[in-house]
């Protein structure tokens, strides 16, 4: 699913019992994450559940991107995890330093049904990701 | 104390005294499992609070006017009301504090140190908050004492095998709460305040899980200090109580200073009041610990008894319910060792999810390691869900719990 397809179909969702359930469906689609990838370097710092996140910079005809994958030990972790990688992965590092990801987050209303810490956890994510992307934007 | 027969206590009545929760959310009804962390507070507390801020309001023992003078006197009036609720002796024992964490603090620096040399110990125990837990680490680490920890039972009791190996002639303090916060664990004061007192050392008691949910006497148990806050106990926050056994009193020496406390100041030295306003620096959260006052008088009146039965009532079937669910595991001892406190964890469910699943059903209750980090340690979990009860609970909240936990493993698919 895009970035579009996922905004599109939560703003099209009427509360936030639907957008949850919606967000638990994205967390057990999220692709298989191969467990010898668990390690502690993955582990983002800042989440209360466990999120591991490995990025890597491809070469695509012609154009550097970056590949994501990522996973939590929480469902809705991982719900959360798929639109992060819906909107940053298999783009160029330029576009991920581009994006406006609380302009996202502020339109799905995310942090009014988030608590504190899972923002906190979720800001863990963006900011690796934003990392890993500035040191390969050219 | 007015002690009323549990016919009397009727769960609905007491529910009804709570305005927070006699509201309809979008969710529902809420059902409030977090008492733990903080009590809701009933009509009596917030009215007083009202009270005071609306009818007499001024500084503490300052000023001589009617407002100060009506002050002063609903102060010692709730100083009297909580020494009298703890079983101590004397007003001067009890001392207006922000909480049990500056409470503890204030035993660990203002009694400890200077007394607690290189070589001591400091025996505290493997289910303790931070609250009573980092202030020994760092009292241990500046005088070079040696921290010990009391060792645990595998159902998560003080291991009473263990307490004359650990409590040696070099114990200095041993520092233990009376009822766990994770585990609802509820310890052998008495026997502990023996031992250390029969070693030489004192017994502190972080009794903020305890207070309000098991009757307290200080003198009984003869211990020799006792913190607990008053937002757990029905109150407002920011205030909490020290109660110091006399000879205690007499020993511990302020840790901040200005106000209140003063007795004389001149160029090169100062002179503090007596006990307790030697303890009690800068103004006083006057508002609070009268209101604190109007929370013990609720829970007397209401019977701290009945209280703690129907609590029991409401753990004990809650713990036969929760062990019917596959795959749940509840971490601490069997209902007739603990208070209202049940920490659980269910394989496969995340506590985080299962916190924001609950909350769809209006049930609140608490996750994560609740300020209890090497004991979750030991228990090889990072993080576990808590529900914990108070008198306003009901055997419908219980319900709800259930239902609560049932909807969360269908919608995460693990049923």
């Amino acid at each position: 699913m895009s970035i579009d397809d996922i905004l599109q179909e939560f703003e099209e969702l009427l509360d936030w019992e639907e957008q949850c359930d919606f967000l638990i469906d994205l967390g057990f689609e999220l692709p298989e994450f191969s467990s010898d990838l668990k390690r502690d370097e993955n582990i983002v710092q800042g989440c209360q559940s466990r999120v591991w996140l490995v990025a890597q910079r491809v070469v695509e005809d012609g154009i550097t991107v970056v590949r994501l994958q990522a996973d939590s030990d929480a469902i809705i972790v991982k719900g959360l995890i798929a639109v992060l990688l819906a909107a940053y992965c298999g783009k160029t590092p330029q576009q991920i330093l581009d994006r406006d990801i609380d302009a996202l987050f502020e339109r799905m209303g995310l942090n009014q049904h988030l608590s504190s810490t899972r923002r906190n956890g979720l800001h863990g994510m963006v900011q690796r990701i934003r990392g890993f992307a500035a040191l390969h934007a050219v | 104390m007015v002690e009323i027969s549990q016919s009397h206590f009727n769960p609905r009545d007491v529910r009804s005294e709570f305005p927070v929760l006699n509201q309809e959310l979008k969710q529902g009804r809420p059902v409030f499992l977090d008492s733990a962390a903080s009590a809701q507070k009933p009509r009596a507390v917030i009215d007083k609070e009202q009270e005071v801020q609306e009818q007499y309001f001024a500084n503490a023992y300052r000023g001589r006017y009617s407002f100060g003078a009506r002050i002063d006197e609903e102060l010692e009036g709730s100083r009297e009301k909580i020494r009298t609720f703890l079983g101590a002796t004397a007003d001067s024992q009890i001392v207006f504090t922000a909480g049990t964490t500056l409470g503890l603090n204030q035993i660990a620096f203002g009694w400890g140190r200077g007394r607690v040399l290189a070589g001591d110990e400091i025996v505290i125990s493997s289910m303790e908050h931070h609250a009573n837990f980092v202030p020994w680490q760092q009292l241990a680490q500046e005088s070079g004492a040696t921290l010990k920890l009391l060792p645990l039972t595998e159902d998560g009791r003080l291991d009473a095998t263990a307490f004359e190996n650990v409590i040696t002639k070099r114990t200095k303090i041993v520092a233990v709460c009376a009822m766990s916060n994770v585990l609802g664990t509820e310890n052998p004061i008495g026997d502990l305040a023996r031992l250390a007192h029969d070693a030489g050392a004192i017994l502190v008691v972080d009794g903020a899980q305890s207070v309000p949910h098991s009757p307290t006497n200080v003198a009984a148990d003869n211990i020799d200090f006792l913190v607990f806050s008053g937002h757990k106990v029905y109150g407002p926050t920011g205030v909490g109580v020290i109660y110091g056994r006399a000879d205690r009193m007499e020993e511990i020496q302020p840790i901040i200073f200005g106000g209140h406390m003063i007795h004389r100041v001149s160029l090169d030295h100062s002179e503090w009041a007596e006990s307790p306003a030697r303890l009690e620096a800068g103004t006083l959260p006057i508002v609070q610990a009268i209101a604190l006052g109007a929370a013990i008088d609720w829970v007397t009146q209401t019977g701290q008894a009945s209280i703690h039965a129907h609590e029991h009532t409401l753990l004990t079937e809650t713990t036969r319910r929760l062990m019917k669910i596959p795959g749940l595991t509840i971490y601490g001892p069997s209902p007739e060792y603990k208070g209202s406190i049940i920490a659980f964890r269910i394989a496969d469910l995340h506590p985080e999810d299962l916190a924001t699943m609950l909350d769809r059903r209006a049930v609140f209750t608490r996750h994560g390691h609740h300020c209890a980090m090497p004991l979750h340690a030991l228990l090889g979990v990072s993080a576990t869900t808590r529900a914990s009860f108070a008198a306003y609970n009901t055997m419908e909240d219980v319900d709800s719990l259930i239902a609560g936990i049932e909807f969360a493993r269908k919608k995460l698919r693990l049923a």
